[in-house]
This record gives C-alpha cells, structure tokens and sequence, in this order.
C-alpha cells in the first residue's frame, strides 16, 4: 500500500482529481466577471462616468436603463454560473472523497484477512475496530478536496489579488505584505500540534482497547474486587488524553489568534499609509474604499487554504499512522487467497514434512526442524506433553501460520505455496474453541461451502438495474462485485448435487457429532413463517391433530394438557392468556402489561367486567398481603409465586388499608391500575385462589369473543388468535403441535406429554422437518444462545460437511464430558476410516483406534507408528500413557 | 380444589395441628399439588431428594429394593408423610413411592419445609413423635425378623 496519502489519492483517483482542478479553474472567468460587475454597474450604468448613451452591444443598442438592466441581468447570470461550478464541484468532491474512502476501508478490511494469524496476538479488535470506522472518515472528506481546494481557492486569492493590482499595486502589495509571515509561522506551530495528534490518536487507541478488555474481562473484574484498581487506569488514560488535547488547544489558539492578528493588521496598514496618502493626495478615497473591500474579500480564500494546510496534515498523519499498522510482517500475498485455480487437485498419497521451523513471537523455537511422513488415507494421532509443539504443527499442516523455514508436501500439492482456494477446500481444522458466528446455525454449518458465488442470482427489470449500478460502483472502488445473493454452496465438494441432498447430509452429519437432539429441541422451540415454510406448517398442523387424538385416546393423558377451545375457558392459561386468546405480536398485548391496554380495558368494561376484576384484585392484594407480609423481601417466593414483588408490597399495603373493599368504583386512576393488573396473572388451576367463579369465566369467554371481532385494523398485526385449524405463525412448533396448556398438578406431566410428542414426531417422522427449523435458530453474537458444547460441536460438524482430504483437529472435543467425547471420536473415527484424520490430543490412551502415532516432543516428532507397536517397544509412548 | 380447602385439610394432619392459620396458608400455596396416577413413582431410590409428601387423598407404597427383588415395607394413606427423611440428612431416596391408587400429594420443597420447623418448634417436635413411632414399628419388625431367623436356623 502506499505510504504517503497523496500517492495513494493520484493512483486512485487521478482521473476525478484531474476534472476537479479543470472545473476549478474553469469558473474563474466567471468569478472574475463576478467582481468586475459591480463596478461597472455602479461607475457605468448608475453614475454614467466614461460612459455615452446609448451604447452599442453585439449589434444592439441600449440606453442607461436598459444598460443597467442588462449588467444587472449578466450580474445574476455570474452568480448562478458560480454557485452551479461550486454546486459541480461540491458534490464531485463529495463522490470522489466517498468512492476513495469506501476503498480504503475495503482495502485494509482484506489486510486483516491476510494477516498472520500471531498478530491477532498483539492486536485487539479494539484497537483495529476503530482504525477502520471512525480514523479513516475525515480522509474521505479530505482526499475529495485534496487539490481541487488550493487550485480553486489559491486561484480565487489570485483573481482578487490580480484585481487589486490593476485597480493600485501598491495597495495590492500592502494587502499581502503579511501572508510570508503567517507562511512562516503557521506551519512551525502546526507541527508541534501535528505531533501532539499522533499522540492523541494513539492514546484514543489504547484507551478502546482498554474499553474492550473491561467488558471482556468483567467477570474477572468482579470476582477479585478489581473495580477500583480499573477505574483509577482508566482515569489515568484519561488524564494522558486530557493533557494532550489541552496542549493540542493551547496551540491551535495560538495559531488561530496569530492569523486573526495578521489578518487584522491588513487594514491598520490601510489606514495608516493609505491615509496618509489621501491626505497627501496621491491616493483617491474610492481606490482606498475599494482596496479594503477586497482586502476583505480575500479573507474568506486565505482562511480556506490555511486550514487546508491542518486539514491536509492531520489527513496525512492519519493515513500513515493507519498504514502502518496494517502491514504487519509475514503477511500473504492478496493472490493467495484471490486465486481459484482450474482444477482443486485432492490430496492423495503421502504428507511429507521436512525441515519444519517455526518460532513465536518472542523468538523462541516451537518447531525445531520437524520431519515426519505418513500415508494420506491413515488417521494420525499428535501425542506429546504440553509445550511440545503439538498445536503449532496442528496450525502449521492447517496453513494457519505460515512455517519460518520447511517444506510440506500432500502428495503432488505443495502446501507452502498453495493458494487458500486448496487449502480451505481440502484441509479442515477444529481448534479447542471453534467460532460461531452470528446468524442461523444452518449458516455456519454451510460456512466452509461458501467459497465463490457459484450458481449466479438472475435479475430482471429493477433489480437487474440495480445489480449493474452495484457492479459498477464496486468496480470503480476496487471492491468485490460477487454477488451475496448468489447460491455459494459449493454442493459439489460436499460430495452432493443440490440443496435437497445437503440438508440430508447435514441431518447426518449432526448426528455424528451428536448434535441432532439438541437442533431437534431447538427447532421445537423455533418460530416459522408459515407463508415461506407452507409444507411444514401443514405437517406441524397434521401432527396437532394426531396428537390430538392420541391424546383422546389415552384416558392417563387426557387430563395433563388443556386444549385451547374457543368457547370455553382453559383453567390452566392466565386470565390475560383467556382473554387474549391468542399470542401477543410485539409489546402491544403484552400478557404482563394488558392491565394498562385502553382496547383491553374497553372489552373488559364492555362485558360488565371491570368491577369483578376490581374485586379479584383487590383479594388477590389481601392474600398476598396475608402470605408474603412478613417474608424478608429478597425471598425467592416473591419471584416464585409472588403476583406483586417485594418493592410493590408496601404501596398494596397502603392501597388495602387505605381503601374500602365495598367502594371500589370511585378509585384513584393508578389504584385502580395496581388492582386491575393483578387479576391478568392468575391461573387457576395453579394457584387456586378460587377467585374465579364459573360465572367470572363465561364472561371472560364472551370477552373473548368480542375482543376477536372488534379489534381494530391497526391492531389486527399486534395479536395471533389461536385456531384450531389454522397455524400460528407468532408460537413455536411445539406449541403448535401441543395447542394447550399442560396441566399443573399432574405429577411427571410435562415428561408425559413431552413422550406423546415425541411419539407423534417419530410416527409422522417429522423429525428430520424439525431439524431443519432448527437449523434456523439464530445463534447470537459469538453463539451466545448455544452452550459452549454446542458450539463445538457446530464448527466439528461444519469441519466435516464439506469431505475435507485432511481434518485436523487439535483437542477438538477436549471440553466434553468423557462420554461425550468418546462417543464422537469413535464416529469421527469411523467416518474417516481410509481418509486422513490427524488429530492432536492430550492424553496417550485415547490413541487406540488410530492407524498412526506422532510422538511430539521439544518442537520435534521424536517416534512414530502404529499405536499397537507403540504401546510394547516405545519408551515415550510408554511414558506418556503412565503419565495420563 | 382451592386454597382453602387444602388449608382445612392440612390443618387435620397433627403435624400442622398447632401452626397458625395464615402460614399453612403459605405451605399450601407454595407447594405444588401433585395427582399420581396407579403406579405412578413419586420418588426412586436412590434419587436425590430435595421434597417431602404429604398424602391428601388415595394411597401409596413404600418400596425398598432387596438382593432378593423388590418389598413393599409399608402402605400409606391420607395424612401421612413421606420422603422426609431424604430432605432431614442429606440422603439419596432411601426407598421408592409408588402410587398404589390415584394418589394426590403435596409437595413440600425442602426450602419450605425447613423454615416452616425452625419458625414452629411445634412442628419439629411433632416430627419427632412421627419419627420416633415409625423408629418403634421398625425396631418392632427387627424383632419379628430376628425370631424368625432364629427359629429357621434351629
């Protein structure tokens, strides 16, 4: 990359550079008639000096009114040519500044593709993150005014300055007679500031990567009461920040004071030697008037080119503080990972390592000249201690660190030189903590597919538009014009034919790495959209009736799960549930807030409910009152059971013996809020209160009914009714399936019905449709919504899918419980029975099962075999194993 | 069922007999009622415990597994208590509850159940008579048990 800005803005961006300065100087003609005008109007066409009327133009002939309207007319004309130039060149500078700014963002986006991965090491996202987003905006802005601003307004400065010239020299002389001075000065000050904001961009650095670390080791932070300890660092940064910018004021007021001086002693020069000569009568008053006009008039341009001048240097000080960290030693060629090669060759043969060096960043050797051969249809197993080079060989054979000095071969192929476009094709690997990344798991699992836009998206009329302008636009900023849209499955290297026969793959590849269970719960708890899935909701509607019946038939089962009826009330759902009768779109009918609802509170006066559910609530607060009064409020029961929290308690206290059980209906508005909200959470079959009368639920039931007609069209999105036969797009599959309430008070009722479920997915074999939903569950940032064994597990099977020639993984499934971990190994294991599987592991005995040994040991392979002929004659070997 | 009428049903079993009113209110409303149906298994042993029973309605056995195959020590009824032991000491279900009818019980979290005995010393001594009669039972049944192993033996 270039190293100095305006390289880097004549490489790019040359043409646009060109055009600007051409437009620049083409509207100084009309500047200069801009300025010319108003003396003509007024010496000419008002006061009529050296003028005789009428006068002779382009063969017409005008008098003084009609000259003055046509000075006048060419006055208008002047300004609107001059602010259409400076309109062009606004909005050129404009598209040139964003066209090169969105570049050089591109640009060191791919850098941190390419780097190597030890920098990762020594870098935080907290310190690249802002490099990228905010240091680099003010360059955009820059680069467009780069040489179009001092031609434009250095030439503006000349226009004036030659105008004052042919109106009097000597005053256009004392005019500028100071501007060497502040050429001199300026720039000494303002490199004292340049320095200074080297420091601050630096410090502003450090202070995001602190900032990042606080969050990422807050819980580290709270466990050893460090919270002070950070405070005072972070004020410390702070301070170092603090001071600098203090400094970087002082100076730049400085400067700012020193020009507005100078720029001031302009007329104290008028005045005085200009005066004097009008006293002398050598000077004219008009000439003298005219002078500090455009003395003035300079101003505006001079100012321009002189916070150019700061612009122009805080500009390039940023672009090379950024450069610089974005060339960090050992990083790839940009063709290593451009290249697509005709042919991916596979893998076959032998995998030949000789002579293999590589040090850490601190310089010190964790492979110390490794050789070591072994078939490429074997499984290999990388034994040693800790701290014998087993990782870095791991990333060495991945090509994730580049070796200092060696050779690699995999049959024909060299891996040194191979281009990306083979090596994450052919050769998978799996860390100890794989990365999930945000978005559906079915998307990171086909992650290792996507390597090109293999199947294009056709477009037609707008759309097909639209992707031209992309094209075009990323063509001219030197971006990728691939196409998001497009199908980059690569079905191909994942042994498949179409999309169909990936998802099979993938269901069995989950269960491989034993991970179907878990996308299976996840897919009953996943919302679909019955419009773009219309054959699974009709499966999951089909499965709601066989349970149904399933149901029916089995008199044990019949009490522990309440199916939603229409007209009767379910005795195991909320009062809000009962009313709502549906399931809440957004915070509209929120089930914890309908008290506050005005469509809800007009159903509910409507149905002559409102009284009743004064009262409930005002028993609900008495019992509560009764039961939890003398609990210590941090008591859990309040979280558990509890319809009003421990911080409410008191004000229900006050509201009870406050108010008149009998006098419900003349209530202070928040009190009758407080009341009216309690009756929303009971449950009767839960909590048994027997505030529900029969006669309280068939009113609930009508109010149901009514609330379903009359709500109005503005709400008709805010709410899913349920419906017996008819999907519900706002619940998940499982609900779907069960539409009820499982009863409270059964014993084991949720595993029962759960089992039924489960009957019923298994005699329909929904089971594979479910994963397939599950597949897309979002996993959150970093996989947050997965547990961490989940998570592995992902990138294993993600490793997998795409039938690498080589998987290598280094202590994959050392996190997993012992089961776990041996049940997955045996079905890698088998998986990759005659294929290459070169695993890193920690413990010598898990070796059995293996076709070969690597016996690691001081950054050196010090014996290798079969584990069989290991176990009788290798002394380390035997070694390891005792020390397991 | 509603609230009250567990809390007159609770107030029957002599080891509420004595507490107040609002606090067995509590006990019902914190616990869960929990309806068994015919050999439904309230607990295994074995298992962890972390509850205690009390019968409400219907009847369960108390089953204890022997090298010799599974023995019911005991059929309980209405009133009675199960499962406490597991919660008093910390020990894995000392014998399985299995639903001889359809059973319905209150269950009772070890969290509850302890609060309720440090706040009614009545209770805890209440406890005691229930443990102490059942440790008589027992020590009667060794007896039995011993005689007849002596006889066979002669």
């Amino acid at each position: 990359m270039e190293h100095n800005i305006y390289k880097y803005i004549l490489r790019y961006s040359k043409k646009q550079q060109f055009i600007l300065t051409v437009l620049s100087i083409l509207s100084f003609p009309a500047l200069y008639y801009y300025l010319e005008l108003p003396k003509i109007i007024i010496n000419q066409a008002i006061q009529a000096n050296d003028i005789a009327f009428p006068v002779e133009y382009v063969g017409f002939e005008f008098d003084q009114i009609d000259f003055l309207y046509l000075t006048v007319g060419l006055f208008l004309l002047m300004v609107i040519v001059n602010q259409a130039f400076k309109y062009v060149i606004n909005v050129y500078q404009g598209i040139t500044g964003e066209r090169m700014l969105r570049r050089l963002r591109y640009e060191l986006y791919c850098r941190i593709l390419r780097f190597p991965i030890p920098t990762f090491r020594k870098k935080s996202p907290g310190e690249i993150i802002p490099m990228i987003t905010s240091e680099v905006e003010p360059l955009g802005g820059f680069i467009g005014e780069a040489f179009a601003l001092p031609i434009f307004q250095g030439g503006y400065l000349l226009v004036i300055v030659s105008f004052l010239v042919v109106q009097n020299w000597i005053m256009a002389v004392a005019a500028i007679a100071l501007y060497p001075l502040q050429a001199y000065f300026i720039p000494k000050l303002q490199k004292k500031v340049n320095l200074l904001g080297k420091t601050r961009v630096r410090l502003v650095r450090t202070l995001s990567d602190r900032l990042s670390e606080s969050v990422s080791g807050v819980e580290e932070v709270h466990a050893h009461d460090a919270s002070s300890n950070m405070r005072a660092n972070f004020s410390n940064q702070l301070d170092q920040i603090y001071t600098v910018r203090y400094r970087i004021y002082l100076l730049k007021f400085v400067i700012k004071f020193l020009n507005n001086f100078i720029q001031q002693l302009g007329p104290f020069f008028f005045y005085g030697i200009g005066g004097t000569m009008v006293i002398n009568g050598t000077l004219e008053v008009g000439t003298l008037v005219a002078a500090i006009g455009a003395h003035k008039e300079m101003a505006a341009p001079w100012k321009e080119l002189l916070s150019y001048y700061q612009r122009r240097e805080d500009a390039r000080i940023k672009y090379e503080q950024v450069i610089e960290q974005f060339e960090p030693a050992g990083m790839r060629d940009a063709d290593n990972q451009l290249i697509e090669p005709d042919e991916i060759p596979k893998l076959t043969g032998e995998m030949i390592a000789s002579n293999i060096e590589l040090s850490d960043d601190t310089g010190s050797k964790t492979l110390e000249g490794l050789s070591t051969r072994f078939n490429l249809n074997e499984r290999v197993a990388i034994i040693g201690p800790a701290g014998s080079g087993r990782e870095a060989l791991t990333h060495v054979l991945a090509r994730l660190i580049d070796p200092d000095r060696g050779r690699l071969m995999a049959g024909d192929v060299n891996l040194v030189t191979a281009p990306e476009a083979i090596i994450g094709r052919k050769i998978s690997y799996v860390g100890q903590h794989g990365y999930v990344f945000n978005t559906t798991l079915g998307e990171n699992l086909y992650f290792g597919l996507k390597h090109r836009p293999l199947h294009e998206k056709s477009y037609s009329g707008d759309a097909a538009q639209e992707r031209q302008t992309y094209i075009k636009n990323a063509d001219l900023t030197g971006n990728s014009s691939d196409d998001i849209n497009a199908d980059w499955h690569d079905y191909k290297l994942a042994g498949v034919e179409n999309e169909e026969e990936l998802n099979a793959r993938a269901l069995k590849i989950l269960e491989m790495v034993d991970l179907s269970e878990d996308v299976y719960r996840l897919g009953l708890r996943s919302t679909i959209d019955p419009e773009k899935a219309p054959e699974t909701a009709e499966l999951v509607l089909s499965a709601r009736r066989r349970f149904f019946e399933k149901i029916e038939n089995d008199p044990s089962l019949k009490n522990m799960i309440e199916a939603f009826e229409q007209d009767q009330y379910n005795t195991n759902a909320s009062v809000a549930e009962n009313l709502l009768f549906g399931t809440p779109v957004g915070d509209e009918f929120h089930l914890d807030r309908m008290a506050e609802n005005k469509y809800v509170q007009k159903i509910i006066e409507e149905a002559g409910l409102t009284e009743t559910f004064l009262k409930m609530g005002y028993q609900v607060a008495t019992l509560m009152i009764e039961l939890f009064a003398d609990l210590p409020p941090d008591h859990e029961f309040f979280q558990l059971y509890g319809f009003i929290s421990s911080d409410d308690l008191p004000e229900y206290q006050a509201m009870i013996s406050r108010i008149d059980s009998e006098r419900l209906d003349n209530l202070r508005e928040e009190d009758r809020l407080r009341f009216m909200s309690l009756p929303f959470k009971v449950i009767p079959s839960r909590h048994r209160l027997g505030v529900l009368t029969d006669d309280i639920e068939e009113k609930i039931v009508a109010a149901r009914h009514k609330f379903a007609e009359e709500l109005p069209p503005h709400l008709q999105n805010s709410v899913a009714f349920f419906d017996a036969d008819a999907y519900n797009a706002a619940t998940n599959l499982q609900d779907n399936i069960l539409f009820g309430k499982i009863a409270f008070g059964f014993a084991q009722a949720a595993d029962k019905i759960g089992a039924a479920l489960a009957e019923v997915v298994e005699e329909m074999s929904l089971r594979d449709t479910i994963i397939a939903v599950g597949l897309n569950f979002t996993v959150g940032t970093a996989g947050a919504r997965l547990n961490a064994t989940q998570r592995q597990k992902i990138c294993i099977a993600r490793a997998i899918i795409k039938n690498p020639d080589i998987l290598i993984l280094n202590q994959a499934t050392s996190s997993f419980d012992a089961s776990t971990q041996t049940r997955l190994m045996n079905n890698i294991l088998e998986d990759f029975k005659g294929r290459c599987l070169i695993w890193s592991l920690d413990h010598a005995e898990k070796t059995v099962g293996f076709d070969h040994v690597l016996i690691m040991r001081g950054g050196r392979i010090v014996e290798q075999g079969r584990p069989e002929k290991l176990k009788e004659d290798s002394a380390p070997y035997k070694e390891l194993l005792a020390a397991s | 069922m509603s609230l009250k009428e567990e809390v007159e049903i609770l107030r029957q079993i002599p080891l509420f007999a004595k507490i107040e009113p609002s606090k067995i209110k509590l006990l019902a409303f914190t616990s869960e009622r929990l309806t068994y149906q015919p050999d439904d298994f309230v607990c295994e042993q074995g298992d962890n415990g972390d509850a205690a029973y009390f019968i409400m309605a219907g009847e369960a056995d108390v089953i204890v597994e022997t090298p010799s195959g599974p023995l019911t020590v005991a059929t309980l009824g209405k009133n009675d208590v199960v499962g406490e032991i597991a919660i008093l000491i910390d020990v894995p279900r000392t014998a399985t509850i299995k639903a001889k009818t359809e059973l319905t019980t209150l269950k009772i979290t070890k969290d509850v159940f302890f609060r309720m005995v440090t706040e009614f010393p009545e209770m805890a001594v209440e406890m005691m008579r229930v443990l102490a009669e059942r440790l008589v039972r027992t020590t009667d049944d060794l007896q039995k048990a011993k005689e007849i192993i002596r006889k066979d033996s002669q």
